[in-house]
């Protein structure tokens, strides 16, 4: 298929940055959408023009490392996956691609479609650990947890730092990912002991870094590639308040 | 030819490790405070290191390639990792464990190292699971297990397919507690480029802020190597698209010895090749051998009719089937180790048997779905079948999986003693980036837990060891004479690449030596073909720095330079692999060479002439290396030929 892309191009963190617009002709469906970028970036090597830098690693939606708005959607159009495992057949031949980085105050722009996330580090620095130091800790099996809660402390687990919610929500909210950690610890026994200190400490960095407020629109679980559900942030709630009423 | 010392300590096999520690050398908590440690890399090996040092109140700095620790590529393992707890009451113990994974390792690996190994498994998911990590549970409570390749007892523990992922978030963890009391110190986005020795002794390393482009120095009075693999050297891998060699390649040029370097792993079940601009393949856990099972058509016409899309494979009835995993070894059947599994697989497809574009076999769910029903299945596969639906479009649950051997990890790596010390003092090298625990083959579930094991519960003892006589040592300037060198060094070589200014891309070289080395220097080696690879690997070489286009400029975040370094690294590395191949005249593990197999095609190993490592040392740029060996004398256990049947 032929396509036109409109790639947004910002030199460095200063620079204003505009989009610019590519031909890119007879790319497969079985091509994944990065890959279809690579292609781009070969043709505009040879063509003697600058490339398009991204953002990507392992390239099976794991290590979080991929973002994009590809339409206006984090992740683009398919459902339930990141950029890396998107695949061409989800357009058609002569389609327009629009692709931008994520726009948030607390994820500047460093170059291209390049985005710095490290303002999610430091939300989790804040408190998203049980306190044990390596070694003296009891056997795995003492500690007994049951099958559900363990399945309900995966799915929040699962969260891999990408920032989807922060970019699909209006408000750059960072709700959905700290109620990820919140949440995953807060149903654990091991993550009981510092519940409460956990969630005021998380939640009071997230609004430092400039991360905006939640008001429940749920559009950060609609563009969640791993599914995180807003049933968190509600648990999330939940702790916030009990945690200060304990004070 | 000079023979390497493991440092092994002396003793009974289950009595090393505790004689070790009870005799190694301490550092106090105060003079702890004035030594720094560098790490580089951040997956579990790193990241697990420094949390550990971090805690012991050393000052460590960790510096990692991507925007965020979390990133590593230790997060996309998916099956899970091993331990003796013997939960299942199946028979499982230390020695067991130690045994199976010295066998899976076709006898090439070191005795005390692995036995080491076997033994702080245990230690690893009690301090997982103190984390927090939501490993699978059981309805009582307790910890669920599954099987893995090379073992017959159930010891690998899970969090469904994303266990590297959970694993890696739990280190990740205590190493963010860390950098938040201020023992440790992150620094994102940093791609190293060089170790700086001082007096012999590794003592800091230059790297390049990715960000602005501009090299930075630091010190340390012990550095420690956790760079991962160099899978990528083959282009075509299951590793993420930045894992690389460099780091290892560059503590080689400075005196740290390569170990085996042909060691290979060849992953059994990946998403096959599809297409010429295929940035890499997928794995798909090894985990589901222990529901699916692996077939092709019987005869070659149902396979043709088969690939033409004239024949459905659900279509095709159960006796025109090859179960041939489950012919051949019975008594493992569907869970013998990856080598022999992936080479079973290349075998039905250079017959004729092959699926899809012919290098590709079924893995089928129909009996476990039948089984155990849809619902179960889902729980236990559902991330990876719905993985394998959107690469390929294709539902898992209706029609076989199509799998095919892909690269997927290195045993081979900077050669380390019982210490983890490269033969440059005061450099470490642990997890992947070494040689050590795996011997020729690794077995599945068993790289989470050497790094884990490495980081978590042996670093922390054995660099005190070493530190515990550098308490005199000042912390050296990074404007002294060896430090400004380095610097000068990379500095050229980047100018340099940046200077070729040729026709070809970074990526089009990549492509080239992929291409070499899985022909040459893939699952099948022999002598003509590695000869073949050592002429061509270094004209490619020559070709790439005189006719490499690398855009921009070096002040600036410039992802192709990033990629034109570690290209440049890997066509000497592949290069040395190659050499490493041709030397070992015997087939062990993942290394096949094509002229040693028994009457049935099984590897045949050599134990009278080869029962070493070989270890290169870097000699000059337009020297052969000298190979050392580390002989491997075994004490406690009987070499046989492996048997999975």
């Amino acid at each position: 298929m032929d396509l036109k892309l409109k790639i947004w191009k910002q030199k460095n963190p200063k620079d204003k940055g505009r989009f610019e617009t590519y031909n890119i002709a007879n790319i497969s469906p079985d091509c994944s959408f990065l890959e279809m970028i690579d292609i781009l970036n070969e043709q505009l090597i040879n063509e003697g023009k600058e490339p398009v830098a991204f953002d990507h690693d392992c390239r099976e939606g794991i290590c979080g490392m991929c973002s994009l708005y590809i339409n206006g959607r984090p992740h683009g159009p398919d459902d339930d996956i990141t950029t890396c495992q998107l695949h061409m057949r989800k357009f058609k031949h002569g389609d327009t691609i629009t692709i931008e980085p994520w726009r948030a105050a607390a994820f500047p722009v460093v170059k291209d479609l390049i985005i710095e996330r490290n303002a999610f580090d430091k939300i989790l620095q804040a408190g998203g650990f049980v306190s044990v130091n390596t070694g003296g800790v009891q056997d795995a099996n003492a500690i007994l947890i049951p099958h559900d809660t363990a399945e309900e402390a995966m799915d929040a687990a699962s969260c891999i730092g990408c920032g989807a919610c922060v970019a699909a929500c209006k408000n750059s909210s960072a709700m959905l990912f700290v109620a990820a950690k919140v949440s995953q610890l807060a149903v654990l026994p091991q993550g009981k002991i510092e519940a409460a200190a956990r969630v005021k400490n998380m939640i009071s960095k997230m609004d430092e870094l400039g991360f905006g407020g939640c008001t429940n629109t749920g559009a950060c679980e609609a563009e969640c590639p791993k599914s995180i559900s807003i049933s968190h942030i509600a648990r999330m709630n939940r702790e916030f308040l009990c945690a200060n009423i304990q004070d | 030819m000079s023979v390497l010392n493991s440092k092994s300590p002396e003793g009974n096999l289950a009595e090393k490790w505790s004689n070790y520690k009870s005799s190694c050398k301490l550092v106090n908590p105060s003079n702890k405070r004035k030594l720094d440690i560098i790490i580089i890399g951040t997956g579990l090996g790193g990241a697990s290191a420094a949390a550990a040092l971090g805690e012991l109140g050393y000052n460590v700095k960790v510096f990692c390639y991507q925007d965020s620790p979390r990133r590593a590529h230790s997060i996309a393992a998916q099956g899970g990792i091993n331990a003796a707890k013997n939960y299942q009451n199946d028979g499982d113990s230390i020695y067991r464990l130690f045994y199976d994974t010295i066998k899976g390792g076709d006898y090439r690996s070191r005795e005390a190292s692995v036995y080491r190994l076997a033994e702080v498994s245990n230690s690893i998911i009690d301090q997982c699971v103190a984390q927090g990590v939501p490993f699978a549970r059981d309805y009582g409570g307790l910890l669920d297990n599954r099987s893995f390749g090379g073992a017959q007892v159930s010891r690998t523990f899970y969090a469904r397919g994303q266990t590297g992922q959970q694993l890696l978030l739990g280190a990740y963890s205590a190493l963010n507690r860390q950098i938040a009391k201020g023992s440790v110190e992150m620094y994102y986005r940093r791609d190293m480029q060089d170790v700086v020795v001082v007096d012999g002794k590794a003592r800091g390393v230059v790297v390049r802020n990715l960000a602005t482009g501009k090299l930075e120095k630091y010190f340390g009075h012990a550095v420690v190597l956790a760079t991962g693999g160099y899978g990528n050297v083959f282009y075509l891998s299951t590793n993420a698209m930045g894992s690389n060699g460099s780091p290892v390649w560059q503590a080689y040029k400075r005196g740290a010895q390569f170990a085996n370097p042909c060691f290979t792993q060849i992953h059994p079940t990946c998403i096959p090749v599809h297409g010429d601009y295929q940035s890499k393949l997928t794995l798909m856990s090894e985990s589901l051998r222990n529901d699916g099972r692996i077939w092709v058509p019987k005869d070659k016409s149902d396979a043709e009719k088969i690939r033409n899309k004239q024949l459905s494979p659900t279509d095709l009835p159960e006796e025109k089937r090859d179960y041939y995993l489950e012919r051949r070894y019975p008594a493992f059947g569907n869970l013998v180790p990856r080598d022999v599994a992936s080479r079973a697989a290349k075998e039905r497809c250079d017959a004729g048997h092959g699926v899809g574009t012919g290098l590709a076999v079924y893995l089928d769910f129909a009996d476990a779905i039948k089984r155990l029903g849809k619902e179960n299945v889902e729980e236990k596969y559902g991330n990876l079948f719905q993985m394998y639906e959107k690469i390929t479009d294709e539902n898992p649950y209706n029609t076989p999986m199509m799998i095919y051997p892909a690269v997927h990890y290195t045993m081979g790596g900077l050669w380390v003693d019982y210490n983890l010390m490269t033969t440059v003092p005061g450099l470490y090298c642990i997890g992947e980036a070494n040689f050590a625990d795996h011997g020729a083959n690794r077995l599945g579930a068993s790289a989470l837990m050497q790094g884990l094991a490495d980081g978590y519960f042996v670093l922390p003892y054995t660099i005190g060891n070493f530190l515990a006589d550098e308490i005199h040592t000042k912390r050296i300037s990074i404007d002294s004479k060896e430090f400004v060198e380095t610097e000068k060094q990379v500095n050229d070589r980047i100018n340099k690449l940046m200077s070729i200014k040729g026709k070809q891309s970074v990526d089009s070289f990549h492509k080239r030596l992929g291409k070499i080395m899985w022909e040459y220097c893939g699952m099948g080696r022999n002598e003509e073909g590695l000869k073949k690879a050592l002429d061509l690997i270094p004209k490619l070489r020559k070709e790439f720095w005189q006719d490499v286009k690398i855009p921009g400029t070096t002040d600036e975040f410039n992802p192709e330079l990033e990629k034109a370094g570690r290209v440049a690294d890997f066509l000497e590395l592949g290069e040395l692999m190659v050499r490493d191949a041709l030397n070992r005249k015997e087939s062990c593990g993942g290394h096949f060479r094509e002229e040693m197999q028994t009457e049935d095609g099984e590897a045949k190993r050599d134990d009278e002439n080869f029962a070493y490592v070989a270890s290169w040392e870097y000699k000059g740029d337009n020297q052969d290396p000298e190979m050392y060996k580390e002989n491997l004398d075994y004490e406690f256990v009987k070499r046989v030929q492996r048997n999975y049947k």
